[in-house]
This record gives structure tokens, sequence and C-alpha cells, in this order.
């Protein structure tokens, strides 16, 4: 058995929404700088130093951890700045930071050797030689796997690593190989890699229109609802395309990726944590979601057999997820 | 799913009569009513955010069951009513979506994919106004208003919690 099973990690934009999350029943929150060092580099969001100080007080007075993502790449021109971030995480006191650039865990790994280190999805480390390749260079100690590998290959994983691995369980799709999508780049010249957004504010545009509500990425259409549809994140992979003559989700439908029903199988791979998406999101988002993991997992730790995911919780997730369903995502599908 | 939605969403819209009649307000001494209560209430409370790149914006917020449109910009000194020309950005949903929105009941991407909020014009400012204000925690605004009207707002809160 592992020492650290299904952790509840849960996001924070703000400190009302780590509060949330921690009053809710998070056994760790993440969160981000006020700055592109960060993948949720959106205008209001993030923490301060004052904010982060009081947020690790908050959660360390009730014994839960705070870590830190710094999982954008640096440019030579800006690295300095990164380095600071990392300096700043340690002297907060954070319980771990998440990178995703090899330069920056060689930095932490030397400068702060206590700082727990673990690999972001934006590393898009999909087998073991990778991850183990950053345990053994940097001393990762977890590392949390992109969303397209299905459960058997997280179970090979599992079994050839000593790094703790940490699942993706609720929240918004992001359908490509994490850590290297290029299409909000393509529209909008701002990747999530560098500028810590995709499909950054300052590119989107909502319009109701007569013919319904148009979305506009950089001026460029990329989806229009009709009154009855529910609308979903403003990024390229969830827009609707003319293909041969046909207008459709060519990429991916507005779903969200929602696996209660895969944590006996993730407690019986011995799967460290469970991490729930959406920094973005609000502190009543948070507080919802917390609770009901919070109670599966619970359910799941006492008696993993017989678990079966309440009417009641899934009615409470699917009330705030993005697109009118959710998905497996590709967790649970045949093909490799 | 989509069921519980509605049917939620029923049981807390306004009565439609109360719609109506307020809906007869001229908009600008409701803008004008709306400006004087946020600044003797919460805005002691949100003066210390960063308003940076957000004074001078114009906001236009509609009620859409109320047919209300209230325009106002943001001063060093609080909010302020406008002439409704030419807003930044126009947040549009009904009058209880918008209560649920203040007293945090509601997550306002929720409200979003659910096609119950909108925002147009600049997406970046209404997204930094909305992710400031999730920012303040919800017992901070209370503790701006007088002793009374926070209970009041409490039980509202509560009363809406359970809908
Ligand atoms: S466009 Fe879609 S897949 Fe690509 S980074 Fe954005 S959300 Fe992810």
């Amino acid at each position: 058995m592992p020492a650290t099973l299904l952790e509840l990690i849960c996001p924070a934009g703000s400190l009302p929404a780590l509060k949330a999350a921690v009053d809710h029943g998070a056994d760790g929150v993440y969160l981000g700088l006020k700055d592109n060092t960060n993948a949720r580099n959106f205008s209001g969001l993030n923490f301060d130093a004052r904010s982060l100080a009081e947020g690790i007080g908050y959660a360390h007075g009730k014994h839960r951890k705070v870590l830190l993502a710094l999982n954008t790449y640096p440019q030579p021109a800006t690295l300095s700045r990164w380095q600071q971030a990392v300096d700043t995480a340690a002297e907060a006191g954070v319980d771990a930071i998440i990178l995703a650039d090899p330069g920056l865990m060689a930095y932490a790994s030397k400068t702060h050797p206590d700082l727990r280190l673990h690999l972001s999805v934006q590393g898009s480390a999909t087998n073991y030689e990778a991850i183990n390749f950053y345990h053994q260079h940097f001393g990762i100690q977890r590392a949390v796997l992109p969303r397209v590998l299905s459960l058997p290959q997280v179970e090979n994983v599992r079994r050839h690593t000593p790094v703790e691995l940490e699942l993706f369980g609720f929240g918004g799709l992001c359908v490509m190989v994490e850590g290297r999508c290029l299409l909000s780049s393509y529209a909008c010249g701002d990747s999530p890699n560098t500028f810590g957004a995709c499909s950054p504010g300052h590119a989107v545009r909502w319009q109701q229109t007569p013919q319904g509500m148009e979305t506009r990425l950089n001026g460029v259409l990329i989806d229009r609802y009709a009154d009855h549809e529910k609308a979903g994140y403003p990024t390229l992979c969830k827009g609707r395309f003319e293909v041969q003559g046909e207008t459709y989700y060519a990429l991916e439908e507005p779903t969200s990726l929602n696996t209660l029903e895969l944590l006996p199988e993730m407690h019986r791979l011995g799967i460290a944590a469970v991490k729930i998406e959406g920094r973005q999101r609000s502190p009543a988002y948070v507080a919802q979601v917390t609770q009901v993991w919070r109670a599966a997992i619970d359910a799941v730790k006492a008696n993993a057999e017989n678990f079966r995911p309440q009417t009641s919780w899934l009615a409470q997730l699917d009330k705030v997820s993005e697109g009118s369903m959710h998905t497996l995502g590709a967790y649970y599908r045949p093909w490799k | 799913m989509a069921t519980n939605m509605t049917q939620a969403v029923q049981k807390t819209k306004m009565p439609e009569i109360v719609g109506k009649l307020l809906g007869q307000l001229p908009a600008w001494p409701a803008t004008q009513a709306f400006v004087t209560a946020f600044n003797l209430t919460v805005w002691k409370k949100l003066r210390e955010l960063d308003w940076d790149g957000i004074h001078g914006r114009k906001f236009c917020v509609v009620i859409k069951d109320l047919q209300l449109a209230l325009h106002f910009s943001v001063t060093q000194k609080g909010l302020r009513a406008e002439k409704p020309v030419q807003p930044d950005v126009i947040f549009t949903a009904s009058l209880m979506d918008f209560i649920r929105l203040a007293l945090r009941l509601e997550d306002p991407d929720t409200l979003f994919f659910n096609r119950r909020l909108l925002i147009e014009g600049n997406t970046d400012v209404g997204l930094r106004v909305k992710n400031m204000l999730d920012g303040v925690e919800f017992e901070t605004l209370l503790d701006s208003f007088p002793g009374p009207l926070g209970r009041v707002v409490m039980y509202a809160r509560k009363k809406l919690q359970q809908t």
C-alpha cells in the first residue's frame, strides 16, 4: 500500500476558493502566482505574496497541503522571473511546486534541495521512462499524468516507477497531449505554454446576435450557439468548424471529464492523488465539487468493492460541468 | 439533469408581476439608486482592490427580466452613474441570477455554460472584474452592511441556498 493514496487536490484561483477547498475537505490545494509563470494566467486571478502567505497559513492550520504551479515555460529573457517564483514558493513554505520545464527543475533541485517537486501535466510525460528520468535527475516525487492514457496504460506506468502518480478526476478537458497544443497560439499568438492561458481574455469576444450567441477568437468565428444550446469555453479545440460541407465539433465537443466511477480502480492501482481542474472557477464551484469528491473518496476508502457513485453526486457535478455531458476521457477506451 | 436545472431556475424566478412593475422604472433613477447603495455599502471593502485598468471603463449591467440596463463606471470614489453610451463591457443575466452571484451561491462559468450569463464587449476587463470580486470573501462584504441589513442579506442567502 503506497504511503499516499487518493489525496484530493483542489483548485484555488483566489483566497476564498482556497478556503472553500479546505473547508469542504480537500487534502491539498494547488494555486499559482499573479503572472504567466502558471497556466491559468487570467486577469484578476491568482495569488500575490500577501494572499499566498495567508492561504498557506489557513491550509497548514488545518493540516492541508499547498502546491504551487509553476508550469509554464520560461523564455531566455524571462528565466530569472521563473527562478524568483521558485524562490518565492520555497520561502513561503509551500509543500511542493509543480513544474514542467527541466531547466527550472534543475534550478529548484540545486537551490532548494528540500523543496518537493511535482511534474506538471504540462510536462507531458506519458511513459515511465520519461517520469523516471525526471526522478533520477531532479528528484521529482510525483507526476501528474496527461489525460491521454487509458487505465491499463496508467497501470503500466505505475508498475515501473517509484514516482507517485496524480490523475485528473474532474473538470474541463484539454484534448491534446498537454503542453504540446499550439491551437491557441495559432489563433491569437498566445499559447498556454508561454503566455499561461489558452484563449486569453484579450482575444475572446462574445456577442448575442439574431442568429445566436457568437464566440470569436481574435475575430475568427469559432462557434455560434442557438438559444437552447449549452455554451463551452472559447477554445479552438471545442469550436464548430465546416468540414466537407458539414458544420460540427470536428475536434471535440464541449464535455467535462468525470471519473467518479473509476475511483475503485484508481484505489486499486495505488494512485496517490486525484486532481480537480478549475483554478479559473469561483469559490462556489470549488466548494460544490470538493464536497462531492471528498464524500466519494471517503466511500471508496471505506469500501472500494461496493462503491457506486450516488446519483446526487453525479447530478451536482453535471450541474457545474462544461457542455451537456461528461466523459471518462481516455481512461476508458479499448484502443492504445 | 436539464429538468433539474429548469426546475431550479423556475423556483427562483422573479414573480412576473414584480418584473413588470420594476421594468416600468426609468433606467436613470434605477442606476442612481444602485450606485448610491453600492457606494454606501460594499465599496468601503472593495476600494482597496487593484482597480488599475478598470478606472474610466464603462460598464452596463442588463437585468433581462426587468428589461433594465444600469450604466456606470468605476472611479477612485466608487461607482458613478453614466449615460447609456458605448459601454466597454455588458453583463446580462436575470435579477435572481445576479443576486445569487452576489451572494456567492452561483458559479459564473456554470451560468455561462447554461446561457444564463453573457459577457459582451471587452472580455478581459469583464473577466478581471469577475475574478477580482471572486477574490473578496463574502464575510468581508457582509461586514460592509449596517447590522440589520447584514442580517437580511444573510437570511436571503440562507433561503436561496436551499433552492
Ligand atoms: S486549444 Fe484545447 S486542447 Fe489546446 S490547450 Fe486549449 S483547451 Fe487544451
